[in-house]
């Protein structure tokens, strides 16, 4: 099996803040593993439910289909429809961005796939309620606004940079 | 009723194999190709999930909300910006338990910016989350949005807040 050298470095990077927590406070490291544990279990069966999309996805839906939505010939129509579904959906980042990865790997644009898992993290539309009742109006229309157009420009340079 | 949740999706886990199953008893043909794709990301996924939970659980129990509002209530100008930025990558938890600390910095006068800064960061800027990034859409594309988003979420904090304080003509 073929081992990745983001693979080596993500885990040494893992590794080497856990030594150094362990030297810093051995009780709390302890407890951070157990969180780290009950973490895991928690998002596996969503993080295997992703897989199983993810290879649904590359099997039968061919790469122009895909493109044809949200490559590079769909354009700006493209970009603001994913933007919206990744504003709405409500996905653990962590397991959004292997989605995301396969939409790339399958005929999508930069642009769409940077929108899409843009909005997903900095628009919260389910905690959208609480953010109004506790911070008010104002505050969160601003916030959750701003960021939409925020990720569609963070998206479109994208776009232009990575071509 | 939290490990009720957990039980059913396995349990939605169990019927969505089984239903794969028979759906590659349809199609025998693809069903090569539908292995591949996915024991590779399950592979890929199983590599790096473990370290990722590590260091979320590191963050989670190391960075409490109360140091993370003491830095934050205290801070202003350009350097305010860029902690503001960098405290809200660090703790771990959904947004929403973000929400009542914003709340009592605002009352206790934090800038609005900061506050905006700091929440946005919460939301799109976690470290564990960056490996993840970095692992399925490359260096390039992680590190390009990464400094994207923090210019724009400064920049945006700014202009929000101008509105903000704004006074309201129309309703007094």
């Amino acid at each position: 099996m073929k081992v990745s050298s983001t693979t080596i470095i993500i885990n040494a990077f893992a590794l080497l803040f856990l030594i150094l927590a362990f030297i810093k406070d051995k009780r709390k490291s302890k407890e951070a593993l157990k969180v780290a544990l009950k973490s895991f279990l928690n998002i596996l069966p969503k993080t295997i439910m992703i897989i199983f999309a993810i290879g649904y996805l590359l099997t039968f839906i061919p790469p122009s289909a895909i493109a044809k939505f949200v490559g590079e010939q769909a354009g700006f129509g493209g970009t603001i429809a994913i933007s919206l579904l990744g504003a709405v959906l409500f996905i653990p980042s962590v397991i959004s961005f292997p989605l995301a990865g396969s939409f790339l790997q399958n005929g999508a644009s930069v642009t769409s796939v940077a929108a899409f898992i843009t909005t997903l993290t900095m628009i919260g539309f389910v905690t959208l309620p609480l953010e109004i009742k506790i911070l008010g109006k104002k505050f969160a229309a601003l916030r959750n606004g701003f960021s939409y157009i925020v990720a569609l420009l963070i998206s479109f340079l994208m776009g232009v940079i990575l071509r | 009723m939290k490990k009720d949740n957990i039980l059913k999706e396995y349990l939605i886990l169990a019927v969505i194999t089984a239903v794969t199953i028979g759906v590659f008893s349809f199609y025998p043909q693809k069903s090569t190709l539908f292995e591949k794709n996915f024991l590779n990301y399950l592979v890929q996924m199983l590599q790096i999930f473990p370290a990722v939970m590590v260091l979320s659980g590191l963050l989670k129990v190391f960075v409490s909300k109360d140091i993370v509002g003491k830095y934050l209530g205290k801070t202003s100008g350009f350097r305010g910006l860029i902690i503001a930025v960098l405290l809200g990558t660090l703790p771990e938890g959904p947004l929403y338990i973000a929400f009542p600390l914003v709340k009592e910095l605002r009352e206790k006068g934090a800038k609005i910016s900061n506050l905006i800064v700091f929440l946005s960061a919460w939301a799109c800027i976690k470290i564990p989350q960056e490996l993840v990034e970095f692992k399925f859409l490359g260096l390039k594309f992680m590190a390009l949005r990464l400094s994207l988003t923090i210019i724009f979420v400064i920049i945006m904090g700014l202009i929000a807040e101008k509105i903000y304080e704004r006074p309201e003509r129309h309703k007094a």
